[in-house]
């Protein structure tokens, strides 16, 4: 006879673990590469918070007497043609593309939000216009449109973050819209409307808070992108300027040459730049089969 | 059907006016024009000089006189004249297409044969180790940017022949044509290539729990007849919308693996002239690339009806 370990079972699907770090752990369990995508998102977040401490020598000291050098135990990955500290600008790096990541998925998303919501939840003439808007920035790919706006606003970090979070709004905007125009329609939101509930007090206390969790699980999938978008910018010239640690400008158009003479300048700064969008993509799988399972992949 | 075309056509036209407005007014809000950075190096200038040639770019004109003259010449063919060459934008253009255009091809054709079936074989093994490898394998193709595995090709390149491809337009043998489409194509497809598997897998997953399935199988139909012949066929729409809109979406990739390889493309062709602020270039590439978007956009929505004859355009 088979004998049934109600206790087993129930801890095996996660009943006991309900909150706090238990409930991370049986995530953790459960989700093992979106753990993994974790530990290398706050890996990453670390690096770049702690960089000073980090690193022995300063990224931008110029120093063309000890030029490239091949990777040695006081220079783990070597220097570069002017002498700089590989590692130390790899770590420093993490910085630049933390700030533009969080900066840009932050900007584009709010106003992809705001727009998102208007659009759905106002309908009619405002719709229209905020549709045909967004209709106009996605026949645009996202590293073109940054690629003119860059060269339209000029170089520089803040330029970059705007530059890269124009082309979100759309993609954020259009899944906003689509959750509020099926909020709507809801139950909750009739009953809200007759008690009197004011239009922009519905929206912002009943509808935002449905769209919360593809908004989070939208936010993480772009959070790579952006990172791969601000190299791709960089390293055409056109993103970051000297001498900023950007991983993208480390590998501009001159790592064609350093191909042959000085390898361990490709290799590091690609490997920074694919880790960390490996990261947050293994992450935002993870957050979206366990926030969004409808879109479960 | 009928007027459901005519009602996408207008909104394409919509959309490329907006486009172009956007994208002329865009590359105008900066103060400093070609004619200004031309003399910012010169040092003195004489202001006559300057307004010469301001006049005779046509830049002295209010910008709305501008871009009326630049859409009039559009629908006339006439692109206008390039700032660094003086050639007609057009001449310029025109013979940089066929190699980008080869180069898409070709990433497009190793996405799919790629992509495709290695999404089937992921989602046939559902949970096994196979599965989980190659939706690593995926995700990490999601990751690399395509510079960088180019980079990464050319430094293969290096220590298996010595050298780095060059470019030559016209190859003559196999090793040739290897080295100037094939390699830098595989930088550019990778990343789509995994797009493709995923999206697979996931549609495959969908049809493979459906009735019919359980049916076929029944009626004692070999796996692979399900596999490919029930379950691929229906899988494989939501695969075609990938496809086709990742056509138009390759140029981010093909920009970058231009850059890399040196391929005289009309990808890097675009970065040059953003940076030398070759302002009748860059707005006519933009209206191209715009162009290519909307019309595969397009595309795919008409091949949806053909491939799924439940779909049907009345509305």
């Amino acid at each position: 006879m088979v004998t049934i370990n109600y206790d087993a079972e129930l801890r095996r699907a996660g009943a006991s673990a309900t909150h706090g770090w238990r409930r991370l752990a049986f995530l953790a369990q459960r989700h093992v590469l979106g753990a993994v995508g974790l530990v290398i998102m706050v890996l990453f977040v670390l690096a770049a918070l702690f960089a000073d401490l980090i690193c022995r020598y300063d990224p931008l000291t110029v120093d063309s007497a000890h030029a490239l050098l091949h990777p040695d135990a006081r220079h783990w990955m070597g220097t570069d043609s002017f002498g700089r500290d590989v590692w130390s600008r790899i770590i420093h790096g993490a910085r630049i593309s933390l700030a533009v990541g969080i900066g840009s998925t932050a900007l584009g998303g709010s106003i992809g939000v705001i727009i998102g919501l208007t659009s759905g939840y106002l309908s009619g003439w405002v719709d229209l216009v905020f549709q045909r808007v967004t209709d106009i920035l996605q026949a645009l790919p996202l590293l073109v449109l940054a690629l003119v706006m860059t060269a339209a606003l000029g170089p520089s970090l803040p330029n970059v973050i705007i530059a890269i979070a124009i082309p979100l709004i759309p993609v954020v905007s259009r899944v906003i819209r689509a959750n509020t125009l099926a909020l709507r329609e809801q139950p909750f939101v009739e009953a809200a409307k007759s008690i009197g509930m004011s239009e922009m007090r519905i929206a912002l206390r009943h509808v935002l808070p449905n769209t919360l969790a593809p908004l989070i699980v939208l936010a993480t999938a772009q959070l790579g992108s952006t990172i791969l978008t601000e190299a791709s910018l960089s390293f055409l010239g056109l993103g970051i300027p000297e001498p900023y640690p950007s991983w993208g400008r480390m590998l501009s158009e001159s790592a064609a040459e350093y191909v042959r003479v000085a390898p361990w300048l490709v290799i590091f700064p690609g490997v920074a730049i694919s880790l960390a969008v490996f990261g947050t993509n293994l992450f935002g799988d993870a957050l979206r089969d366990i926030l969004d399972p409808r879109q479960r992949g | 059907m009928f007027a459901y075309i005519v009602r996408r056509l207008a909104l394409m036209l919509v959309t490329l006016v907006g486009i172009s407005i956007v994208i002329f007014f865009l590359l105008r809000i900066v103060p400093g024009n070609i004619v200004d950075i031309l003399f910012a190096a010169a040092g003195y200038v004489d202001p006559a000089d300057k307004a010469n040639l301001q006049r005779e770019l046509g830049i002295d004109q209010p910008l709305v006189v501008q871009y009326l003259h630049w859409i009039s010449g559009l629908l006339h063919g006439d692109l206008g004249y390039s700032y660094v060459s003086e050639k007609p934008a057009l001449d310029e253009i025109l013979p940089r297409i066929p190699i980008t255009a080869r180069l898409a091809a070709l990433a497009l054709l190793f996405s799919a044969s790629v992509g495709i079936p290695l999404g089937v074989i992921s989602a046939v093994y559902q949970g096994s180790r196979l599965d989980y490898f190659l939706r690593v394998v995926s995700l990490s193709g999601l990751s690399l940017p395509s510079f960088w595995l180019g980079l990464l090709i050319l430094m293969a390149s290096v220590s298996l022949f010595g050298s780095i491809p060059i470019f030559n337009p016209n190859p003559q043998t196999f090793g040739e044509m290897f080295s100037t489409y094939v390699l830098p194509s595989i930088a550019v497809g990778f990343r789509s290539s995994a797009l493709t598997m995923r999206i697979t897998r996931s549609s495959m997953l969908e049809v493979l729990r459906q009735d019919y399935i359980r049916t076929a199988r029944a009626k004692g139909a070999s796996e692979a007849s399900v596999n490919f012949q029930h379950a691929l066929k229906n899988a494989i729409l939501p695969v075609i919308t990938v496809v086709g809109i990742e056509a138009a979406f390759l140029i981010g990739g093909l920009i970058v693996t231009e850059t890399v390889f040196n391929i005289p493309g009309v990808a890097r062709f675009l970065v040059e002239a953003i940076r030398w602020r070759d302002y009748p270039i860059v707005q006519n590439l933009v209206m191209f690339i715009a162009l290519i978007v909307v019309l595969a956009n397009f595309t795919v929505d008409m091949l949806y009806a053909v491939v799924d004859p439940r779909i049907r355009y009345t509305d």
